[in-house]
Formats: structure tokens, sequence, C-alpha cells
């Protein structure tokens, strides 16, 4: 029997092994995390007196119902949690579980490796207390607790509200919610906002509301610096009339949106294009998720789309496996589902306009702001170095020369503002920057782990 | 440690066996299920410096991407905190540890 | 349509074409260095940096010394660095066929004047107390050294320029014919550049210009697994390396660790992939905690490889053309040329300014493949 495997145990996953389990195939669950869920839908370790219901709001349904299906599918599937997929090559999977590398061989792989926070550096974002969005979020679902007393939410999305919204539930102090976006380009973005998924409705409600609730929410907002000495003491901006405000806090929760986590499509041969509204190179994909024969991905971790979205792109990818595993698909029960994830993937991409990546705001960030966190490579660097006489011009190029994406994250936080930097520099487009190319081990490992059993 | 000086502010009680680790000699108290990032971060905001510079770091994105919440173990090996749950007896620092005697 | 002349053209933007543009400008030469890509951006870039002098081919070293002094006064000559250090090189035997082996190297790096440290069991590990306890002996040579393969040859280019190189970037060339008294080239723009001499130094892409001139080399492309480490405390300051070959690998003062290890794998020009088999990946980190037990919980972060032309033999060929006055190879530099890069430069540019060289080059002659091949004993230990 074909050996179906699956990467992610998130919303996408976890709709992709029900279906081939309702086919009668018994796939194999891989899942970096303990516990299954993904990021969006994360349930905390038993124990935590977190009122989950109350922290989900509208998605409480939602997300309880996952959990609920995950529980039956359980027993249904090879499920392995705990292990990370550090290599891929060709149709074999290198995995790491308990310290020790192993291998497995797949005949389809369906990767949905959900996405993480795509982040605008800014003076002063390495001080410690500066934590991303996501990261906000995973602190109080995950382990109970708030980054800090009194918080700061700066970036451009509408999730900036809506954990802040969490957060007062849970007695932060919101010092201010910052969105880099102005205020004209969001009512202008409206006629595509009607429409919106729950949580992005939920989260423009809520600013909408802010206000009123005495918390000073600005848009169009310029960053200017995170201040404190070894800690966080204030978020620094100007406000859209160009006033400069300092605002008193103990943590800053970064976040521009969300970006696909690739490296591992890429491992396995994906083919990436640039995508000028995301201004990220994305996998290429058909219709079903298909990136190349055997090879399939599904949700955040391919296109942006939230949990919906992931679950209903999970499920279109089981039927395209199915299919190419020769077992005639149901047309008329497919249809919907691709008519759902086109019609919420294309949502985001309006909201791309609304709460829109700072690429002039990165471009103009002072030299002496930390670009690259693992290798402490500084944006004066990498325009040293490209305006040198043969001077990179791509970002493999400048990252051979700085050092700039090469450390132990491989790139996944500083790639998307060293795109702009360099983009900005040659003035030739983001497209033109290119792409960091992954390569393993997509997290690092140990020697040890190399170790063959004794 | 110094819990004025926390950087995680605790909402949410949980129950479950107590746990003793260190951080750079000094007890922490921690439950199980805790993650290591978020046991040292109740207890004093600093939980590394980083190797180029020394600036000091305290983890960023807490779901295991960014990499930059390492921290050394007595056995020299090293641990991303925000991934991994605290466990009885760990002994922790904020700076390289097994090293300086390579046979120690 | 436009035409240009020059003195010397130079194919392929390495760091052997680099070095020879630099040569050849300094003493006034017009000189059109003309890459396909990037320079250095091949295996110039990508390789382990290792400027090692122990365990050469023994007719390697007049050129490799004469190399080593271009690489010790790289910044006084090219005006910014590449982090060259002097670290030293260590050979490790873990048994007696090993070690003797070991002292076979290093009666030869001593006739030719290089100064050979022998280090026993009890020395190895006072010195270098992170070796591991199975190493039984091993050679230590001062003079070797390591350096950034990727800050290396762009530097050495923009010198070059300063001192009056064409550098043509992204450009490829068409078409290389014989015309006048040397060699009319087309550019993939259309222009028409002539010279007096040329230099093949394509690396992996050199073939097809041998060719051309009715002279072959059984070169291939390939490259080695290699591997960087998380930053560790700096302990390790030499480069190590296992005679057997399993593993070669060097910190640098950053505190990371980077490993090249065996066998290497089939790459693929065209498609411009030199791929990593993780399964080699772990064969060299369980080699390097063989050698180093206190790296054992040091984490990999990333693994590359970097396409690299090889020949039977695992020499290069360097020197004259054997059918073609005027055209010049160097290419095929079987993973070791980054040390011998500026020596090679060096010469090449004597050979056409000065009509010859004083360094003897003879072994490397492209004229050996008009015979069989000889296969060298490393040529079947460092491939699958």
């Amino acid at each position: 029997m074909a050996e179906i495997v699956i990467v992610g145990a998130g919303p996408a996953g976890i709709s992709a092994a029900e279906i081939l389990v309702a086919n009668g195939l018994r796939p194999i669950l891989i899942d970096e995390g303990a516990r299954a869920g993904g990021q969006g839908y994360r349930r905390p370790a038993d124990g935590l007196a977190l009122d989950m219901n109350k922290l989900m709001g509208s998605e409480a349904g939602r997300y309880a119902a996952l959990h609920a299906r995950f529980a039956a599918l359980r027993p249904q599937i090879d499920y392995r949690p705990q292990t990370l997929v550090w290599a891929i090559d060709g149709k074999r999977l290198h995995l790491l579980r308990d310290g020790r590398t192993e291998t497995l061989d797949c005949d389809k792989l369906l990767i949905a490796s959900g996405a993480m926070d795509r982040i605008a550096p800014l003076p002063g974002w390495t001080t410690p207390g500066v934590f991303t969005l996501g990261g906000a979020q995973v602190a109080l679902k995950d382990q109970g607790c708030l980054i800090g007393s009194r918080v700061a939410f700066l970036g451009s999305s509408p999730l900036l509200a809506l954990a802040a919204k969490q957060y007062r539930a849970m007695g932060a102090e919101i010092a201010v919610i910052a969105d880099t976006t102005p205020f004209s380009a969001k009512l202008a973005a409206m006629p595509a906002l009607l429409g919106a998924p729950r949580t992005l409705l939920r989260g423009l409600w809520y600013m909408a509301t802010a206000l009123r609730a005495g918390i000073p929410m600005l848009n169009g907002v310029t960053p200017v610096a995170v201040e404190g000495d070894g800690r966080v003491e204030a978020l620094v901006l100007r406000d859209g009339s160009g006033r400069e405000r300092r605002f008193a806090c103990d943590a800053v929760a970064l976040g521009y949106g969300l970006k696909p986590e690739t490296q591992l499509a890429d491992l396995a041969g994906a083919e990436f294009t640039y995508d000028p509204d995301f201004r990220l190179f994305l996998p290429k994909i058909d219709g079903f998720g298909r990136a190349r024969p055997g090879l399939y991905l599904a949700g955040d971790g391919v296109r942006i789309g939230g949990a919906d979205a992931a679950e209903a792109s999970g499920a279109l990818a089981a039927h395209a496996i199915l299919s190419d595993l020769g077992r005639p698909q149901d047309i008329a029960a497919i249809r919907p589902l691709a008519r759902r994830v086109a019609r919420l993937r294309g949502f985001q991409r309006g909201l791309a306009q609304a709460f829109a990546w700072p690429k002039q705001q990165i471009a103009a960030l002072p030299d002496s702001v930390t670009l690259c966190r693992c290798e402490n490579v500084t944006i004066g660097e990498v325009r040293a170095a490209m305006a040198q006489s043969l001077g990179p011009v791509e970002v493999n190029r400048v990252k051979a020369m700085t050092r700039c994406g090469m450390g132990r994250c491989q790139g996944r936080v500083c790639g998307p503002a060293l795109q702009e930097i360099v983009a900005a520099g040659t003035g030739q487009g983001g497209e033109s920057a290119g792409r960091l190319r992954g390569q393993a081990p997509v997290k690092p490992i140990a020697l040890a782990a190399a170790e063959e059993p004794a | 440690m110094d819990r004025s000086q926390a950087q995680f502010r605790r909402v949410a009680f949980r129950s479950g066996a107590a746990v003793t680790l260190s951080f750079d000699g000094l007890p922490i108290r921690a439950t199980a299920g805790d993650s290591v990032l978020a046991a040292l971060l109740e207890n004093g905001a600093l939980i590394r410096h980083l190797e180029f510079g020394g600036e000091p770091r305290a983890g960023f994105c807490l779901m295991g991407a960014c990499q930059d919440c390492w921290v050394w173990s007595s056995e020299g090996g090293r641990i991303r905190a925000c991934t991994t749950p605290v466990s009885q007896g760990m002994k922790l620092f904020a700076e390289p540890q097994g090293m300086a005697d390579p046979h120690g | 349509m436009s035409a240009r002349t020059t003195d010397v053209a130079i194919i392929g933007g390495g760091l052997i074409g680099a070095w020879t543009a630099f040569f050849l400008a300094r003493r006034g030469q017009r000189v059109t260095l003309i890459e396909k890509g990037v320079v250095g951006a091949q295996s110039s870039g990508v390789n382990f940096g290792n400027l090692r002098l122990q365990g050469r081919f023994p007719g390697q070293y007049p050129l490799s010394l004469r190399s080593q002094a271009l690489w010790e006064d790289f910044d006084a000559l090219i005006g910014e660095g590449c982090e060259f250090e002097q670290t030293g090189h260590l050979y490790l035997a873990y048994d007696e066929e090993e070690h003797a082996k070991l002292e076979g190297y290093a009666k030869v790096s001593e006739s030719y004047g290089l100064a050979i440290e022998r280090v026993g069991p009890a020395d190895l590990r006072r010195r270098w107390p992170w070796l591991g306890e199975r190493a039984m002996a091993a050679t230590f040579s001062a003079r070797d050294a390591t350096a950034n393969p990727r800050l290396a040859t762009p530097a050495v280019a923009r010198a070059a320029a300063r001192h009056g190189a064409t550098i043509l970037e992204n450009t490829r060339v068409t078409a290389v014919d014989r015309g006048g008294e040397g060699f009319s080239l087309t550019l993939a723009d259309g222009t028409r550049l002539s010279c007096g001499a040329l230099v093949n130094c394509a690396g992996a892409w050199a073939l097809e210009i041998a060719e051309r001139f009715g002279e072959t080399a059984p070169v291939f492309p390939a490259g080695p697994p290699q591997f960087v480490t998380e930053p560790f405390p700096y302990r390790i300051e030499p480069s190590v390396q296992a005679i057997d070959g399993s593993v070669i690998f060097r910190q640098i003062p950053r505190g990371n660790i980077i490993l090249a290890g065996y066998p290497r794998t089939a790459a693929d020009p065209q498609a411009n992939r030199a791929p990593v088999p993780p399964a080699k990946t772990l064969a060299a980190m369980r080699a390097l905690a063989r050698v180093a037990p206190m790296l054992a919980q040091c984490h990999v972060i990333r693994v590359w490889s970097g396409i690299e032309a090889y020949l039977p033999d695992m020499i290069p060929v360097i020197g004259p053309s054997g059918t073609t006055p005027g055209l010049f190879h160097a290419f095929g530099f079987c993973g070791h040329g980054f040390q011998i890069g500026p020596g090679v430069g060096l010469c090449l540019s004597e050979m056409i300014v000065d009509g010859e060289t004083p360094t003897p080059l003879e072994p490397f002659s492209i004229e050996r493949f008009r015979t069989a091949t000889a296969v060298s004993e490393k040529f079947k230990k460092e491939f699958d």
C-alpha cells in the first residue's frame, strides 16, 4: 500500500488525515509539536486553569470541534508527535525524534507546515521583552502567561487588536495598539473586507471599539524605537501627524501578518514564484495543492488563508492524493472546498492592502538597526556590502558576504526584511532580490543525534 | 531569582507536579507542563547573551522557529527553551558549560 | 553589435580567474574577465576555505608554497581582508598504517622546506585537549591557514578592477574562435571581443572550451558534503583532518565549526545543483563527534555543497594548451584549488607576459590525457 505522510497536525493536516481515513487509508501524521492543533488552535498541556472558551471567543466552537475530531481520528492514523522532519531526500524523509534520527520513505507527501509572524525590524527590537505577536498568543494559550504586564502591540495586522483584546481580558494593561498602515488604506479596502472571515471581523470590530475602551489605537504610525537597557521600557512612535509619542511598557508584541513556513516545501523540491501582493516567494501549486508529482502543500504553510482555509485546503489536497492514487473523487464534494479556499485566500490578498507590509519604512531604517538577530548583522552592513564594486545584488549573495540570514534560524525572521533592503539597494523591485534558498537541517540538530544505537 | 524582574506574568494557574530546576545556580520553581522559557521568564528577564557582541536575549517567537532562546545545560548540551518542557533537577545556564574543560 | 579588443580574455570569474586578472592587470595588460554569473559564486565561494600545505601532491609543492606567500600577503596585495587566519593544520592518524602514511606525507613536505611537527599521543591531548582518545599520532604544520572563500574572490576581482581589469558579470560567452593572431569571442549580448591570449578557467564548465580547440580531459562535476554548526566558544584553532579522509573541520573565531566530509556527490552544472544527501551529513556528524567528542551536543545549522570540477588523477589541469598557442587552461582543481589559486594566477600571468614561469607545472599539463589516465587512490576513496 502507498505510504502517505502528512507533516503538520494543524487544521490542514487533520482535515486531510480525516478524508484519507474515511477512504480506508492509514496516513502517518508527523508533528513537531507535542499536541495537535497547530499554532492557531494550540491546546495547553493538561492542568492549566485557562478558560480556552473565553480565550478563543467566537472560535471556541471550531477549536473544540477540531480537538474532538482529532481525538476520534487518532486511533485510526499513525500519529507521531514531537517529530521533526529535518531533511528530505527525494521520497525519503529524515526525522528527528527523542534526540535520534531515523528515516521514513513515503509515496505521497503532504506538507502543512503552518506559518509564523512576518517581522519588520526597528531600533531596539532585539531587546528582551520584544516578542512576535504569535509568540504573545503562544505564551498565553500554551503557558498561561502574559509576555508582560503592560504590553504594546505594534505591526500591521487585524490580529494586533485581537491579541490585545485577549491580553486585556486576562488582566494586561495595553500600552498602545499601533498599526503602520494608515486608516485611509483600511477605508479604501473596506469593500474587500465585507465578507471577511470571522476572525478578521472580530479583529476589525475590536479595532473599532478599542478607542472607546480607552486604549490608544493608532494607524499610520512610523516605529521609532523600542527603548530600554536590557529590557523593554517604552515603545516610541511617530503618529500619523508626525508627532513623536512614547508609550511606557514592559513588553512589545510585533507582527506584520503571517508568512508561510516554506522550508520543507523547498527541500521537497517545490518551485517558487514571487507574489507581488504579499511580496514573498511562495511555492507554486495547482488548485488542489499539488506542487510536483507526489508532493502536496496545504494550509497557511503554502498560502495564508486562516484556519478555515487551512481545513478546506487540507481536504482538497487529500482528495488530490486519492485521485492520484487512482481513486475517483466526487467532484460535487470537491468544488465547494475549492471555492472556499479561493475565497478565503483571496480575502487575505485584499487584506494585504489594508494591513500592508511596510516596505518603505523598512527601506528607510537607519544603518544601525540589527537585521539578522542570529548573526548580529546590521542593515548598514548589508548596505555597505551592496555598495562596493562587484557588490551583491541578490539575497543569497548578500548572505554569503555579510552572514545575514546565515544563522540558526536560516533567515526565517530576517528574510522578508532583507529582501526589502536588497530591493531598495538595487532599485529593481522585490522579485529581483531573490529568495533565501532553504537547506537542511530545517532546524538545528545535535551531532549526537546522528549516533547509531550501540 | 528576583520575581520582581520577571518578564512573563502568569495569569492562569497550572496544577501539577512541582518541579525545581536551576538557572545559573539559582533555584527556579516551576510546574510540570511549563516550558523552560516560561519558567525562566517568570523568574527574571534574561536568558542568554548573544554570541556576537554579548547583548542580552530572552527569546522572540516562542514557537521554535527563531532559534533565539537556546540555553546551556550542565552536560554542555543546548536546549531550546521555548519548546522544551521543564524537568526536575535541570541545571541550566546562560553561558556555555562543559567546554572550559573539554573532558569535564 | 559592438567590437572590442583586449590583450587577454579570461573565461570564468572564480578564484583562478580573478587572481590571473589581478596579476595581468598589475603588469599593465588589458584584461577582460568574463563570468556567466557573479564572481566567486561557484566552487571558489562555497569551498571549505582550507589553505592546507600538508599532504599535497608532491609535484605541487613549489606552486603551493609560492601561493601561500601570496595568501599571507593578501591584505596588502588586495587592499581588503578575507578572514585569513594562520591556524596551522593538524593531520590525524588512528592506526599504524595511517601513521606510516602520515610520516610519508611529512617527509615529502619537509623535502620542499615545509616545517612539520610530529606529535605523539600524550602531547596530542595536552596540546589539543578536545581531541578524542583514539587519535594515536599527528603531524602539525604551522604555516597552513584558512580563509573565508565567500569573501576572497570578490575582493581579488575588485583589486583587479582597480588595476584596470574589466570584469563582466552575468555575461555568457556564446562562441570562441581563432581570429587573427589570437582569439575572437562572442558574448551573449552580441559583443565581439578580440584578444591575444585566452585563459580557460571555467571550472566545471571548462571542458566545452577545451574541446572547442581539439583537446579534452575527463573532467566531471561533484561536490563534498559540508556543514556548519552553531557558534561554540572558540577552542579549536588548527584546521583538523583525519587522514582517512572521513572528516576535515575547522572552527572560525566567531565560534562556528565548518566541516567537509566524504564521499563527494555528483553535481549537475546545467541545473546548477550540488545536492547534499542527508545520509552523508549524518555520517560526517558521526565522524566529527568521534574526532572531537566535546562537540557531541553541538548543533548543525546548515549544510551546503558546491560544484567543483574533478579529474580521475586528482590533480588539476594548469598550463598552455597542447593544440592552440595563446590558449591557457586552469581547471579541474579536484577540491583543492583554493590554496593554489593565487599561485596559479601568478604563473598564468607569467606564462602570458614573459612566455614562461619559474614554477614547474609539467605534471599539470592537459597533454597527459592524450594517453591512458591514471586513477588516483584518493579518487577511489573520496567518491561513491
